[in-house]
């Protein structure tokens, strides 16, 4: 990270440290809310038979909470007040360049199963990002999921996801 | 010498033609997830896990141990050649192993950490042979709350001996505790935490947790940092391995300090990574070339390369005998021995031998075949960081996609996936340590177990937690260690100042 820093002449812009350390600080706190009141309609206290399902859960939520204020109270008072930026435009576009076709590729396999997905994905990644050609790319891609498909359906006999739409049923697998 | 005994016994187990490709496969493959971004030991175990349901557990659980064999082993690779640390516990290694190949010494450099790791693990292992057996016919005597105090010494040591915010390090903790609790409960049957929603009825499987906060969660913190991988050429030759092999002897006060400290640091939950940055910043200041440290010391090499793989094998340690997993990787392993129908802890020494002595005897035979694979092949490996990585990202998030598939055949699983993936980038960048959070979802349920089958006992009464001299002192020293952020401030404030002897920055593991 060092070396970004120092490569980049220009100021970055983004949303400082500590704003995010609140905000994830936040997001903890009513996750242990959360756990608390769940554990709580369970039966957090103790019954005849020993301490009740929530009892534990209970307790957890509690550290849980003390823990997001913990960290929110150091994140936005504390001495150490973080105020470097978190993520610059560029490295930001960067991770959702990762991210978001993730996502999608994750939601193509919903769809239309694992190796056909994969490789779409893996072909499309490679053209649209890495700038490779489609012959290559295809190549690639083709050649990673049928290695996988033989290591998994054939080899060691452990299906995949084929899809709400299966479009290799032909093969027989 | 019953030990000795069982540990031939052992061999004879393992030493099978099928057994033997599977150590080298798992070698091979352990060094390829190791040098690969993305993918380190936890992960790739977990990954694989599932194309291991089949297979008998003796061979499984030695497939999948030299798998971690091998990323030990190939963490050191991406460090000296690239500057790239593989995996946080070979960022120490980078501090001299670096240089040495700037230098034109690459070659000595990685014989000196293969070499070193090798010793390490040898030491670690050799310590495993002998007090394994102990500590499992100790641990007999255990009951409930026994088991809790140690569960709990466990999860309260990581507060005392981590780096970073306690707060962080409890919220992590508990975030594992809270979703090991989602799903059916084991004690009365009813659904915790579901809200409704079938899908969480089989809970969160930290599997899923471990691929995506160690996976998908690197990837885009790599990706961040826009990798441009530019690499020194690694050439080893015959010539350089018995040269610098001539040249170990002479450091054997740093490898043994450094194993100790592994073995120390794998025992309990500190993990490969403070292990290796405790043992360089320690050989720093005891060496008589300390001050040249940084600047291309084989001596730098050695000392956390030898810790690393001493802390990673004695990790196995508390996992054989108390059923306790001391890193994220062991507990892995520990899920494996579950699913694979072996119930971990202190029996396993007693019911199923042939499996203890077949893995313990394959921690001897995996490091030898993996210091010989990777002394042979790391041009070959190296050549694998030269793929550029718009191919290999999409590739490993195929990977991770199809091992949280794998998993429980769940399609819900991959988007969980994502979103650890995510939780993982904000936290790793947060320095929120991901360790507590994958052991406390391993553990939160046999913790739990423990603890109210403790509380049942005594009525919910707390003080049977120091009922007898062997519990009361292990909660004594958990609570020491949960508060100690607090007593070594006060302590700090005591006595006068002491000058910061080590500051580098370590990355929270």
């Amino acid at each position: 990270m060092e070396s970004n820093q120092t490569t980049d002449a220009k100021p970055r812009h983004g949303v400082s440290t500590h704003i995010v350390e609140a905000v994830v600080a936040l997001g903890v706190l009513i996750l242990g809310i959360v756990v608390i009141q769940g554990s709580w309609s369970l039966g957090s206290g103790w019954t005849s038979d020993g301490p009740g399902a929530g009892y534990f859960p209970f307790w957890i939520g509690v550290i849980l909470c003390i823990s997001a204020i913990g960290i929110f109270y150091q994140a936005v008072f504390g001495k150490s007040r973080n105020n470097e930026i978190f993520v610059d435009s560029e490295q930001l576009r960067r991770v959702l360049s990762v991210l978001l076709p993730a996502v999608v590729y994750v939601g193509v396999v919903q769809l239309i199963g694992l190796y056909v997905a994969s490789a779409l994905y893996i072909a499309a990644f490679m053209i649209v990002l890495g700038k490779y050609t489609w012959t290559k790319s295809v190549t690639v891609a083709m050649s990673v999921v049928v290695l996988f498909f033989f290591m998994f359906e054939v080899w060691f006999k452990v299906p995949l996801f084929k899809g709400q739409f299966n479009l290799l049923s032909f093969l027989g697998y | 010498m019953e030990e000795l005994n069982s540990l031939f016994h052992g061999f004879s187990v393992i030493l099978t033609p099928m057994n033997i490709l599977l150590m080298f496969v798992g070698i091979i493959l352990g060094v390829l997830i190791g040098v690969l971004p993305g993918l380190g030991g936890a992960n790739g175990v977990a990954i694989l896990l599932p194309l291991t349901f089949a297979m008998p557990p003796t061979s499984a659980i030695i497939m999948l141990s030299c798998i971690y064999w091998g990323a030990l082993f190939g963490g050191a690779i991406t460090s000296i050649l690239f500057n790239i640390p593989g995996e946080p516990w070979s960022v120490a290694t980078t501090f001299d192993g670096y240089p040495m190949a700037q230098n034109g010494q690459a070659g000595a450099a990685l014989t000196a950490a293969f070499t070193s790791s090798f010793i390490g693990a040898f030491v670690a292992v050799v310590m495993i042979t002998f007090m394994a057996p102990l500590v499992a016919k100790f641990a007999l005597k255990f009951g409930p709350p026994e088991f809790f105090a140690v569960y709990l010494l466990t999860f309260c040591s990581f507060v005392g001996m981590g780096k970073g915010s306690p707060f962080k390090i409890l919220a992590s903790m508990t975030i594992g505790f809270a979703l090991a609790a989602v799903g059916m409960d084991t004690v009365t049957g009813q659904l915790r935490l579901t809200f409704g929603f079938p899908d969480l009825m089989r809970g969160f499987d930290f599997l899923i947790a471990v691929i995506g906060l160690f996976g998908i969660g690197e990837i885009l913190i790599s990706m961040e940092e826009g990798l441009a991988f530019s690499g020194k050429n690694a050439k080893i030759d015959p010539k350089v391995v018995l040269a610098t092999w001539k040249k170990l002897p002479k450091y054997w006060l740093t490898t043994v300090r450094s194993s100790l400290i592994g073995i120390w640091m794998g025992i309990t939950p500190g993990g490969a990574t403070p292990a290796s940055f405790m043992s360089y910043g320690l050989a720093k200041k005891m060496s008589r070339d300390g001050h040249k440290f940084g600047t291309g010391q084989l001596e730098g090499v050695i000392a956390p390369e030898t810790a690393a793989h001493a802390a990673g094998t004695s990790a196995m340690l508390p996992m054989l005998a108390l059923g306790i997993p001391g890193s994220p990787t062991a507990a892995v392993l520990l899920g494996g021995l579950l699913i694979w129908g072996l119930q971990p802890g202190p029996l396993l020494f007693v019911e199923q031998k042939d499996f203890v002595w077949g893995l313990i005897a394959s921690m001897y035979l995996g490091n030898l075949v993996g210091l010989i694979v990777v002394l042979t092949t790391v041009p070959l490996f190296a050549s694998i960081l030269r793929i550029p990585f718009s191919i290999i990202a999409p590739v490993i998030v195929v990977i991770c996609a199809i091992g949280a598939y794998t998993v429980h055949n769940a399609m819900l699983d991959i988007w969980f996936m994502l979103l650890f993936g995510v939780v993982g980038y904000l936290f790793k960048k947060l320095d929120y340590p991901l360790a507590p959070l994958v052991l406390a979802l391993v553990l939160g349920d046999k913790a739990e177990d423990s603890f109210r089958q403790a509380m049942l006992i005594s009525q919910g009464d707390m003080s049977i937690m120091w009922s007898n001299a062997l519990v009361g002192g292990i909660s004594t020293l958990a609570l020491i260690l949960l508060f100690w952020p607090l007593i070594s401030r006060l302590l700090g404030k005591v006595l006068p100042q002491k000058k910061k002897q080590f500051d580098v920055e370590q990355p929270v593991d």
